[in-house]
């Protein structure tokens, strides 16, 4: 194994403890980034359908709000977004640089592409069904958790996996500020260095990471549908 | 039990606006089984939907069960919404949720405990038969099937009031006939009072024992449904009416193809109709018998609504002049409503018209 690494691989053996250090710093930034975007993007999304217009707690004012300051975040480059949020990410990480610290642009830059797609998963639950709920009594808070979200989880897996899969190319352009991962491993020790096995198997990694994530949301759409 | 007065809905689209209900009054009793009909468009399913403010009215005042709705909080109009069952045209089922889970999705938020909502979904998927479906999707029910547990759904909370938005008009007459069976039993048995929405006479013959007829946001006539059927005023009534007793169909066919009538100088084509106790006595015999009038049956047709008969026939009579005349007048004495369509002899006039 190793000798055949050592063969055609010789940096990858060398650097090897540095690609598992990658590796684990770019599934912990999609991870954390995941759960606080989930969190965040459903309760915005959320916020989006409900407040729209035929929208079960309609508010027209709170709604273009919203949606101004969603397409602003969504026209802004990642790469710039992360060095404009740097006075942000000090004031919540204390650092600018480091994992913890892409994690804010990570979030910034994640949320208002999820909430989107929540709200394009959220609209496709048909109106009838709310409807008939509130013909049931069924106050606002009931019909998000109990119908919504509900009705809508499968439009809400199938757009939580593009988005994860979406989060793992930003994990990579986070390199710029010094985050880790498996992005700035393949360009700062494999391309700077003209260490192309580096950027091979950084590559592949990210691949199978994707795969991976793919694999796992079209399992949970197919279980969640009936 | 449901008193709605001069309500008025007026939808706001940019510059302009739609008035879609417009100065409606009805009222519908304990017990009824009310129909409101007419054709798409014409403001039916916003009247039904301000029965329990999925709709807020304009104007106007709705009251139900004895409660103002449109002075309730939010939290009370909730609690009321409970005891108001809808059903819809499409059904509205959450696909997510088994059969069980949908039946079961009212009752959550009530006091029940869990062994007795269990007790309840099941008596409630038994009452509309679809006690060996309680782990099915609605994606694996067909149309009818779906209705009933729409409906189970919507009696879970006990509702004195069911209303049907168009639940029949996507089943096809067979299932539609299962369903109105279904929803006549529950009038019956639990004194349910329901407001049905259609754009089938057929629907409120079938079942409802008052209706009302809208026509462009308003009621143009409404009663009860045997004075409905047997003397509409209105010509949409009679529209509707017409659609349901095929009667016009008849006549269409008749005028085209003059030969299946074969009108000779001292005939008439006329269309009787009658209700009731008419039908006891054997009229047409009698005017064979007692005034010499020959009397061909073209098209015949008997409703039972609300178990009054209401005829319709339509005939050739003849016979000399004076013997016609004096069938009329005996028609008209026995309470049959006779119009002459076409003949030689009455050229357009009506039965007490001067001949």
């Amino acid at each position: 194994m190793s000798e055949f690494f050592t063969k055609y691989f010789p940096n990858v053996w060398n650097l090897r403890e540095d690609i598992l250090i990658s590796t684990y710093e770019t599934i912990y930034m999609v991870v954390v980034t995941s759960l606080l975007s989930v969190l965040f993007g459903i309760l915005l999304g959320v916020t989006l359908v409900v407040v729209d217009r035929g929208g079960i707690l309609e508010n027209r004012l709170i709604y273009s709000v919203l949606e101004k300051i969603i397409n602003l975040f969504r026209s802004i480059p990642f790469i710039i977004l992360i060095a404009v949020v740097v006075p942000l990410t000090r004031l919540i990480t204390g650092t600018s640089i480091g994992m913890n610290a892409a994690i804010v642009p990570l979030v910034i830059g994640i949320v208002p592409f999820y909430a989107r797609q929540i709200q394009n998963a959220l609209v496709e639950v048909d109106p009838g069904i709310i409807e008939a709920a509130q013909s049931m009594g069924s106050g606002p808070i009931e019909i998000i958790f109990r119908v919504y979200l509900k009705e809508g989880l499968t439009g809400i897996i199938r757009a939580s996996s593009v988005t994860i899969i979406n989060l793992i190319g930003l994990t990579t352009m986070a390199g710029a500020i010094g985050s880790g991962g498996l992005g700035s491993l393949a360009i700062n020790k494999g391309y700077n260095r003209f260490q192309s096995d580096i950027t091979i198997v950084a590559t592949i990694l990210i691949l199978i990471l994707v795969f991976v994530c793919q694999f796992i949301g079209d399992y949970f759409t197919k279980k969640s549908t009936h | 039990m449901i008193t709605l007065s001069n309500i008025q809905v007026t939808f706001e689209t940019g510059s302009q606006s739609v008035i879609a209900v417009q100065d409606v009054s009805l009222h519908v009793d304990a017990g009824d089984v009310y129909g409101i009909v007419g054709y798409s468009g014409a403001g039916k399913s916003t009247l039904v939907r301000v029965i329990n403010l999925l709709q807020r009215p304009t104007a106007g005042s709705v009251e139900v069960n004895g409660q103002d709705l449109l002075a309730l909080q939010p939290k009370e109009l909730r609690s009321a919404r409970k005891k108001i069952g809808m059903i819809f045209q499409h059904f509205n089922l959450m696909n997510s949720r088994t059969i069980y889970d949908n039946v079961d999705y009212p009752l959550k938020s009530s006091k029940l405990s869990k062994s007795e909502r269990d007790q309840k979904v099941k008596q409630l998927l038994e009452l509309v038969g679809l006690s060996d479906k309680l782990n099915a999707y609605p994606s694996q029910l067909s149309g009818g099937q779906k209705q009933r547990v729409a409906i189970a759904r919507a009696l879970a909370n006990d509702p004195e009031i069911l209303l049907c938005d168009e639940a029949t008009s996507a089943l096809d007459p067979k299932t539609t006939l299962s369903i109105l069976e279904l929803l006549k039993k529950l009038n019956q048995t639990l004194g349910l009072t329901i407001v049905i929405i259609t754009h089938e006479m057929q629907v409120v013959k079938e079942i409802c024992n008052k209706v009302a007829v809208m026509e462009a946001g308003r009621i143009v006539e409404q009663g009860d449904i045997v004075s409905i059927f047997s003397r509409p005023q209105n010509t949409l009534t009679r529209d509707f009416i017409n659609t349901a007793t095929h009667i016009d169909r008849t006549l269409e066919k008749l005028t085209l193809h003059p030969s299946l009538v074969h009108l000779k100088d001292n005939d008439m084509l006329c269309k009787i109709s009658y209700i009731g106790d008419s039908t006891s006595e054997p009229v047409i015999s009698e005017l064979t018998a007692r005034y010499r009038v020959k009397t061909n049956i073209l098209y015949a047709n008997v409703e039972i609504l609300q178990q009054t008969p209401i005829g319709n026939l339509i005939v050739v009579m003849s016979g000399s002049t004076s013997d016609l005349k004096e069938a009329l007048h005996y028609l008209q004495a026995a309470q049959v409503n006779v119009e002459i369509i076409d003949s030689g002899l009455l050229q357009n006039s009506k039965v007490g018209d001067p001949v």
